[in-house]
């Protein structure tokens, strides 16, 4: 049963297909203009995947080691095969779109790859989830990607106006923009020790220094909560365009929250310059005072010892 | 003067590379030195070109006998055998060349880029030129075409990697997302020809 799940997960996060084992890039690259055909590719490539790791699976012990390669390509094609026809008599449109990356769903690396590696050693049982998970690991990696490209490119997610106008970025759904997203994308998913740090940061200052008007913040607490918030509000932002309410709802209890510890964490910022906490009130001149608040933020952090604590 | 705009059309405004997006895996994969770069295009476009042309006589049988539905099937079967066999006679015939390809020949068979090609030949729908019918002869021409593209854009690739080898890249970045992001800004070169056929 461990073992079951171990294997399922496997392929959604430690080897996820695309951002880890960097398999299968041809259809990343080219379905993902939007998020709903990223994920339609990921789902045909999923029932591919599961059919022929269980047939692979089922004849392991039947298929001679020196044409294992070619049987294998015969029992993909069939499945692919199966696929192409189901999409173009049920999901006419679907197929238009994706085109010739159905049928090239055979020599797709991951398909060959889970059958060689994992379903021709392996039970059927555990060939069918690690084709199951790989499979969902793909289906996830394009629609995020999906989703990204469609939102910077035009404004929309999964077909709902996020940006007004339709505003967006021509480039993200053409082909440098495929290569750029999925770079940062793959960049930001492997930049764990960073991502940890950053969201231990946040829920740092959030709780255990919620009032703490006393101590000292240096540059990089500052800022990674400021990075953390943000990040936060972008989500928001899509709710927001989403369901209006219930972002608003959520937004203000968001803001509620996040008052005290944002104007402690700015106190115990200049404290950490050697200034006073009650330079804060400057941020209520419209612009000059924000200005100037903002330039001793990014200071570094002066005198070991002063009067705010080490 | 079309076939000379096949050619045009296929290496710069078509790049199967930068704007088709098929062949993406050994363009990541064996792009790291400029020698190996020129083995994997040299491999490609001997292939190519000839499993093109077999199996776009292979899909007039198939039109024939009313069994497009296999063309899947058959169509990597077919590249399979055919790369095999190549391989085979390629040992026997020039030596040399054979120790030149050395194992790129056995990797081409899932290069997404040879089935792709391919199936655009054989069902028309490759993007020719204004005044191009899609016969044999210019489907010929495109897939010879579109491997000198490839390998193009392969060897481009291969020297940007080899200088972004001797600079200092953030840690999160390196290996495969810095590869991805020089391979965008590639193809935003690229895309400045778009328009020219």
């Amino acid at each position: 049963m461990n073992n079951a799940l171990k294997t399922f997960t496997n392929g959604l996060l430690k080897e996820n297909p695309t951002f880890v084992l960097v398999l299968g890039m041809c259809p990343t690259l080219a379905t993902t203009t939007s998020a709903i055909n990223g994920m339609s590719m990921g789902l045909a490539t999923l029932f591919v995947l599961v059919c022929s790791n269980v047939v692979i699976s089922l004849l392991k012990n039947l298929i001679p080691d020196k044409v294992r390669i070619p049987a294998f390509i015969v029992v993909i094609a069939t499945f692919v095969t199966m696929v192409q026809l189901v999409m173009q008599a049920y999901l006419p449109g679907i197929y238009d779109v994706l085109g010739l990356f159905i049928p090239l769903i055979v020599v797709n690396c991951i398909v060959l790859g889970r059958a060689e590696a994992f379903a021709a050693k392996n039970s059927v049982g555990l060939s069918a989830l690690d084709g199951l998970g790989m499979g969902l690991g793909f289906t996830l990696a394009l629609t995020v990607l999906g989703a990204i490209r469609e939102l910077l490119g035009g404004g929309t997610i999964f077909g709902l106006n996020i940006f007004p106008d339709n505003y967006g970025a021509l480039i993200f759904v053409l082909a440098p923009g495929a290569f750029i997203c999925l770079a940062f994308l793959m960049a930001l998913i492997n930049a764990k020790d960073e991502n940890r740090r950053l969201w231990t940061n946040f829920v740092a200052v959030f709780i255990d220094r919620f009032a703490d008007f006393k101590g000292r913040a240096d540059r990089s607490e500052y800022w990674l909560f400021v990075l953390a918030n943000l990040i936060i509000c972008l989500f928001l932002g899509i709710l927001a365009a989403v369901c209006p309410l219930v972002a608003l709802c959520i937004s203000g209890l968001y803001l509620l929250a996040m008052l005290v510890p944002s104007i402690a964490l700015g106190v115990r910022r200049l404290h950490d310059i050697n200034k006073s906490g009650w330079w804060m009130l400057l941020s209520f001149i419209p612009v000059a005072g924000n200005i100037l608040l903002l330039v001793w933020a990014c200071l570094p952090s002066v005198d070991e010892n002063n009067r705010y604590g080490a | 003067m079309v076939y000379f705009l096949i050619f045009i059309s296929a290496i710069f405004v078509n790049n199967i590379v930068l704007s088709q997006f098929l062949g993406i895996c050994p363009f990541l994969g064996v792009s790291k030195k400029i020698d190996t770069a020129l083995g994997m295009g040299a491999a490609v476009t001997f292939v190519l070109t000839l499993a093109t042309v077999v199996t776009y006589l292979l899909q007039k049988l198939l039109i024939l006998w009313h069994i497009e539905f296999l063309q899947t099937i058959l169509f990597i079967l077919v590249i399979a055998a055919l790369v095999q066999m190549i391989e085979i006679i390629l040992k026997k015939i020039s030596p040399s060349l054979y120790e030149a390809l050395g194992v790129f020949l056995p990797l081409i068979t899932t290069n997404c880029c040879i089935l792709g090609v391919a199936i655009l030949v054989a069902n028309g729908t490759n993007k020719l030129p204004v005044g191009a019918d899609h016969n044999l002869l210019t489907g010929m021409l495109f897939a010879f075409a579109t491997a000198i593209g490839f390998a193009l854009a392969l060897v481009i690739f291969a020297g940007m990697r080899e200088q972004l080898g001797m600079n200092k890249v953030p840690k999160a970045m390196q290996g495969t997302p810095i590869a991805l992001l020089t391979a965008g800004l590639l193809a935003m070169a690229f895309m400045g020809f778009s328009g020219v056929v």
